[in-house]
């Protein structure tokens, strides 16, 4: 067990929660977890980006070598190819569909698309759609979680129950909503 | 032994906390604010065991956490690297002066100025100071660093410096925590006078220091956090510093046989260095920030002299933050096939939030200055509303440090520039605005002072301001006439009358400050979810 990965997208998707529960999981499992994440300035609408990596043995890194990633798991899809020299040849790039427009020179979608589609194991995820069909499109994040979670190599199970830990404060109707979109995410990814 | 995982500046923080930490002060600054959000947070907070406030600045958190030594408690202060030089005053003369109870001043530095103005390496200070330094190189020494740092601090009787940078201090990690230790109690030094650096005490107290060094070098040779692993290829020594050991843990992996020198003390273990390069034929240095150990080992007197490489020599980058692949690049190891970078993202800069106040301060500003024939220069601070600078508002003209935006704009006037306005944010003036308004009202500067009051420091989270609801009192107190102090709402609706107080303002001969108050839009939000959720009504 080994596993190197990159969490993209902009300031306000939830990155950090999606990164928090991943890192939870990964925890409870008493494997070694080292996370790197932005915090202050880079977060006011700008690129956000995780570094995640669990293991069974001691890690050393907070950051993942570029060419070593086993997963970009991105939010947004211009963000997923930020980190495209990440990615080792075998691994996988699972991103949202979903284009945050907040820059006025935003690349034509399609392009973004075909970009993705030329790495041979990728997943196109219509996260909005789905987070609505959740519930709340605030889940996007859980629902690109489930998107990834075939990659992850963790049971959904403790997937599962550290996303109601992560939600705890919340309620149980902020939960279940979750629980939902991760599930519809990883259906999503499972069917394409 | 419970396992948690951690961000280094938690870590930290954890590790304070269970090493009977009575007093922790601090100024928000990125990488720094998470160390003292998580002390705030805690039950010893909540208990009353455990004194921590923001303060109004860094020197003042310093100096209070040097008073909570005084009386024999263990301190901290943590700061931002440039905070830093806001604090050097108290943090050069404290080592004089020296310790009663553990002083430990957590400094994170930003190389790469993720959120900083500048790359300044904190160590450098040590060479001012004359002070010891701890350089966790992961979250578990992050935990272990100020417990170890505090017995040092009391031993020597001299302040410690634990040297974070941002990606410990932002990374989490997996760690295993330890008892709680006791409080000290309530003592005062046995030697007072060491307190007072008159010339003729400091001096013996300098000199004290000096002769010390020794010591210190001592300890450094024995730390846990320097650590010699020997190599059978001699052909290449590595010396690694704080965080930069895990990289090159990563990249040599099980198979490496080279003498492999971590540092994460300082002063520089000399003996150590001194057995790593008598024995290599090639010495590569890894340190995250300045090529501060490698200069002091291109300084050193060795028998044999081995080659020296690092950011100095160009086998590293000089600027920036060590990543994975440079350290590996600059081991020679393991050429790992890349992707070529994709071409299509364009960057996405962080921007000011949607409905943000200082939109509106940036649109009166450039309204007022912009016109044709107005003309007119803004000098900037830190804060959120330094990103004016950028598209679509363009609207500052300087952002230096911390309150250089009064004192600049007083410089230039009095140097014969027209229209000179300052724009400083509400926390950022009580930071290091206000003695810089005392000087512009004591020489009359033709100056404009807009505060941007959004009632909280936003930048880094949402901290409360120090003067929140005072500013006014504090520029009338300060000696600005009350005629020339008005307070505005920047918001749209209110644009035209904002416009004219500021063509008003900017017509006087003489100081004003207009104070452009609204609360910023990511704090009103919280605050009204947090009311919301406890079933009150928002207000």
């Amino acid at each position: 067990m080994n596993r190197n990965m990159i969490l993209a997208g902009v300031g306000g998707q939830g990155l950090l929660a999606l990164a928090a529960v991943i890192g939870e999981a990964a925890r409870s499992l008493e494997l070694h977890v080292r996370q790197a994440e932005v915090h202050g300035m880079a977060q006011r609408g700008g690129v956000v980006q995780s570094h995640l990596r669990y293991a069974g043995r001691p890690l050393h890194s907070n950051l993942v070598r570029k060419g070593t990633a086993d997963l970009i798991l991105a939010l947004e899809p211009m963000e997923a190819l930020r980190y495209l020299s990440y990615l080792s040849p075998s691994g996988a790039l699972v991103s949202s569909t979903a284009p945050l427009v907040n820059i006025p020179n935003y690349p034509d979608e399609s392009d973004v698309y075909a970009e993705i589609k030329t790495v041979s194991t990728h997943r196109l995820i219509d996260a909005a759609t789905l987070a609505k069909q959740a519930g709340a499109v605030q889940a996007a994040n859980m629902v690109m979680l489930g998107a990834g979670s075939p990659f992850l190599d963790l049971p959904e199970r403790v997937l599962l129950t550290a996303i109601e830990q992560f939600f705890a404060g919340k309620g149980d109707s902020v939960i279940e909503t979750n629980a939902r979109a991760f599930e519809l995410g990883r259906d999503a990814a499972q069917a394409s | 032994m419970p396992i948690r995982l951690l961000l280094g500046n938690e870590a930290l923080a954890q590790g304070a906390l269970d090493a009977g930490l009575s007093a922790a002060y601090a100024y928000p600054g990125t990488p720094s604010t998470e160390i003292t959000e998580y002390i705030l947070r805690s039950p010893e907070v909540a208990r009353g065991d455990v004194v921590s406030h923001w303060t109004a600045n860094e020197k003042t958190s310093l100096e209070a956490a040097l008073g909570a030594s005084y009386v024999g408690k263990r301190a901290m202060a943590s700061l931002k690297h440039v905070g830093l030089n806001v604090a050097a005053d108290p943090f050069v003369n404290s080592a004089i002066a020296g310790a009663n109870g553990g002083l430990v001043i957590n400094v994170a530095d930003d190389p790469s100025m993720h959120s900083s103005q500048n790359e300044q390496d904190s160590r450098v200070y040590l060479d001012l100071a004359l002070m010891p330094c701890i350089e966790p190189a992961d979250q578990q020494e992050a935990y272990q660093a100020p417990s170890y740092a505090f017995e040092l601090s009391e031993r020597h009787r001299i302040p410690v410096l634990i040297r974070m940078t941002t990606r410990l201090s932002h990374s989490r990690g997996t760690i295993t925590t330890g008892e709680a230790r006791q409080h000290n109690p309530f003592s005062l030094p046995d030697n007072p006078k060491r307190y007072i650096l008159l010339p003729a005490l400091a001096r013996q107290s300098y000199a004290r220091l000096v002769e010390r060094q020794a010591d210190f070098i001592h300890d450094s040779e024995r730390s846990p956090f320097n650590e010699y692993s020997d190599g059978a290829d001699r052909s290449l020594g590595i010396i690694a510093c704080g965080i930069a050991h895990g990289y090159v843990l990563e990249a040599v992996g099980a198979k490496n046989d080279h003498p492999i020198l971590k540092v994460g003390q300082y002063p520089i273990p000399e003996t150590l260095l001194e057995k790593i390069m008598r024995t290599c034929e090639r010495i590569l240095v890894f340190e995250e920030g300045f090529p501060y150990v490698e200069a002091k080992l291109r300084g050193m007197p060795v028998r044999s002299s081995p080659i020296i490489h690092g950011r100095l020599s160009g086998h590293l980058p000089r600027v920036g933050e060590l990543t994975p692949q440079a350290v590996a690049a600059a081991l020679g190891l393991g050429h790992v096939q890349t992707a070529e970078p994709s071409s299509i993202p364009a960057p996405r800069p962080p921007a000011l939030c949607p409905g943000c106040p200082h939109a509106d301060t940036c649109n009166l500003l450039n309204e007022v200055l912009n016109g044709e024939g107005k003309g007119g220069t803004v000098f900037s601070d830190i804060g959120c509303y330094t990103l004016g600078a950028l598209p679509p508002y363009n609207a500052i003209d300087t952002c230096v440090e911390m309150g250089a935006s009064i004192t600049m704009a007083k410089g230039a006037a009095a140097a014969g520039l027209d229209r000179a306005v300052a724009l400083i944010g509400d926390s950022t003036f009580t930071h290091s605005g206000l003695t810089g308004l005392l000087d512009c009202v004591n020489e009359n500067a033709n100056v404009t002072i807009v505060i941007v009051d959004n009632l909280t420091i936003a930048m880094t989270g949402g901290q409360p301001s120090s003067a929140t609801n005072r500013l006014a009192a504090i520029c009338a107190g300060l000696g600005v006439d009350p005629d020339h102090i008005r307070v505005i709402e920047p918001h749209k609706n209110h644009h035209v009358d904002n416009v004219a107080i500021l063509e008003q303002e900017i017509a006087h001969a003489g100081p004003s400050v207009i104070i452009a108050q609204r609360e910023c839009i990511q704090t009103a939000r919280r605050r009204a979810r947090r009311t919301a959720s406890e079933g009150g009504e928002a207000r």
